[in-house]
């Protein structure tokens, strides 16, 4: 990453891993018989702080686990419930593989898509409230449609559901 | 019980006898229900012959592959020197399966229990339960009731306060389908994308972090406890139809019915009642006219295919499908079959982990021929491209997900055909806009 194409943020960065965030890290690194096996851990850690994980957080990451930065970065992007990019401080996550579609999840999408203000997938609301994916299966496929607002698991839901349940997300 | 309904006359109630019955997720709650007896009866046989029991069970594994539980365990080697790892595959993420789930939500310490009985059968003393990363309540239950097994000496030290050692560690996974193929999740493990492994090397020789790892899916290990209580025999008469698939299985159900949820049967139930009295059947006015059996990897069966089909490993596989992993996908006579095809494909052209060339340019051509053709600009031989295609992405691959992509394609053409014809001719409007 050349220095110039760094944004502001990240110019000042901040590392994640001090105090009691590298302690956990530590006794995490007991459990396993390498430092690697922390890798998805210790990324969950950094998006749990930081909302994202940015290239320099992907650089403190391997350093902290003894891998180079490319090797962070292809881990990451294998992954999609690792943010590369900002999100709206709700990431709204829409199954619409085969079961739900059975079962008209495409038209659930749409209603989110409206109602939050994005109207593009992975745009986030100019509110920075939302940002809406389209996921493959989510595993509750008999309780379609399910949806994944940050950690909060919300089974059947329809269109007519979706404006009521947005409201307990600012 | 065929969770969230009542439990059907017709179930065979094992596993899910809790669901839905919040006290039997605390460690006091399973206690109360005989929790933890089949661990201290394991505990108190040599590890070779708890393997014995479940060999003569004839367990299978339930995440789709079928292969027998306790053969798997006896490859394991003896006296080897080596850590051994237990791997408990929660990765959940076969379309149209949600078993897994339940059992992690409402019997959190029976699964715990099963992965204690196989770690001691097969030496390990540490287990990892790597669990989707979107299953954020099961992974809240199972941290909460293995910080429980801790807490009260079932795991740590000494299992049970006088067995071996044993570690468990609940891992999260990030949102990645081919983390459940039992290779991919061993890479996952170990910090590295999730690209399955050319075997051999089988897990039993060099498995997570190289040394001899044995992977059971949750269903399976949730069975372990109940065979130890209650023995090879009885789990062995719980069989229908063929002699070779035994005990009970969970069926999700989903798509098209009434009733969708789960339903613990008996090996060799006739795929018929399941959908149509357990499960209830089409909406109203609605014939059946398709079902993918088990998960979305599997063939595609038509109405005709259904009809006396009994649901075991050997049943579904004479009805020119498979078992797998119990999810059944129900169509009804409003499908529109190609787009569903369609949808399937570009469900495996995403999750892909890109390795293999025949997987990787196959699955994504497959999802552009599939949307040529919805868009109205499929051409006459877009089918045979499609089955060449499909023919090239078969048993050419590490593993099995290019298969899985093709497998839908190929029955889906053989078996509703006209529905493609359709769009082919124009007799039918496009149902994408054109590519």
């Amino acid at each position: 990453m050349s220095t110039a194409g760094a944004s502001a943020s990240e110019t000042s960065y901040q590392p994640v891993f001090t105090g009691e965030t590298m302690a956990a890290l530590e006794t995490l690194f007991e459990r396993y018989p390498t430092k690697q096996a922390c890798m998805l851990p210790a990324l969950w850690m950094v998006q749990e702080a930081r909302g994202w994980i940015s290239e320099r957080a992907m650089a403190e990451v391997a350093e902290v686990i003894g891998v180079t930065p490319a090797y962070v970065k292809g881990v990451v992007t294998f992954y999609t419930m690792y943010h590369t990019h900002p999100v709206g401080r709700n990431v709204i996550q829409v199954c619409t593989t085969t079961p739900c579609s059975l079962c008209g999840a495409e038209a659930v999408l749409r209603t989110i898509l409206q109602e939050t203000g994005c109207e593009e997938l992975g745009r986030t609301s100019t509110d920075g409230r939302f940002t809406v994916q389209e996921v493959e299966c989510l595993g509750a496929c008999g309780f379609a449609t399910p949806i994944l607002v940050n950690d909060d698991f919300i089974e059947s839901v329809t269109p007519e559901r979706v404006a009521g349940l947005l409201e307990g997300y600012k | 019980m065929g969770y969230p309904y009542p439990p059907d006359e017709k179930e065979t109630v094992v596993l899910s006898q809790y669901f839905g019955d919040e006290g039997a997720r605390s460690y006091q709650g399973w206690v109360k229900r005989g929790g933890y007896q089949a661990l201290e009866a394991a505990l108190a046989m040599e590890p070779g012959a708890v393997t014995d029991v479940v060999k003569a069970s004839g367990l299978r594994g339930r995440g789709g592959a079928g292969f027998p539980t306790g053969l798997k365990w006896s490859f394991m080697p003896k006296d080897s020197g080596k850590d051994h790892y237990l791997v408990c595959n929660a990765d959940e993420s076969e379309p149209g399966t949600f078993k897994d789930r339940e059992i992690m939500r409402w019997t959190p310490h029976g699964l715990i229990e099963g992965c204690a009985i196989a770690a001691y059968a097969i030496g390990a003393e540490c287990c990892y339960v790597y669990i989707r990363g979107e299953f954020t309540e099961p992974l809240a239950i199972m941290a909460k009731a293995v910080a429980e097994a801790y807490a009260n000496g079932v795991l740590g030290e000494k299992l049970l306060g006088t067995g071996p050692r044993l570690e468990m560690i609940i891992h999260r996974g990030a949102g990645a389908y081919i983390c459940g193929e039992e290779t991919g999740l061993m890479n996952s493990l170990e910090g590295r994308r999730g690209n399955p492994r050319i075997k051999p090397p089988f897990p039993a020789q060099a498995g997570v972090f190289g040394l001899p790892t044995t992977v059971n899916n949750v269903e399976t290990l949730a069975a372990v406890p109940h065979i130890i209580n209650r023995g090879a025999d009885w789990y062995q008469g719980i069989c229908l139809g063929n002699e070779k698939s035994t005990g009970t299985k969970l069926y999700s159900v989903c798509g098209h019915v009434q009733k969708p949820g789960n339903y613990e049967l008996a090996m060799g139930t006739p795929l018929e009642e399941l959908i149509f009295d357990m499960a209830g059947g089409m909406p109203p006015g609605r014939t059946l006219k398709a079902v993918i059996p088990g998960g979305s990897s599997v063939p595609i069966m038509d109405a005709e295919d259904v009809k006396g089909c009994l649901l075991d490993y050997e049943g579904v596989v004479e009805r020119g499908s498979m078992l797998g992993s119990g999810g059944v996908i129900v169509m009804d006579d409003s499908t529109d079959m190609v787009y569903q095809i369609y949808r399937l494909t570009r469900f495996y052209a995403h999750e892909s982990c890109a390795q293999c060339t025949q997987c990787r340019e196959g699955t994504a051509w497959t999802v552009k021929i599939l949307e040529r053709i919805l868009g109205g600009h499929g051409k006459e031989s877009d089918l045979d491209l499609l089955l060449d295609l499909a023919d090239n992405m078969t048993g050419t691959t590490i593993c099995v997900l290019s298969d899985s992509c093709a497998a839908p394609v190929v029955s889906g053409i053989a078996k509703f055909r006209s529905e493609f014809d359709a769009y082919l001719s124009g007799a039918r409007p496009p149902a994408l806009a054109a590519h």
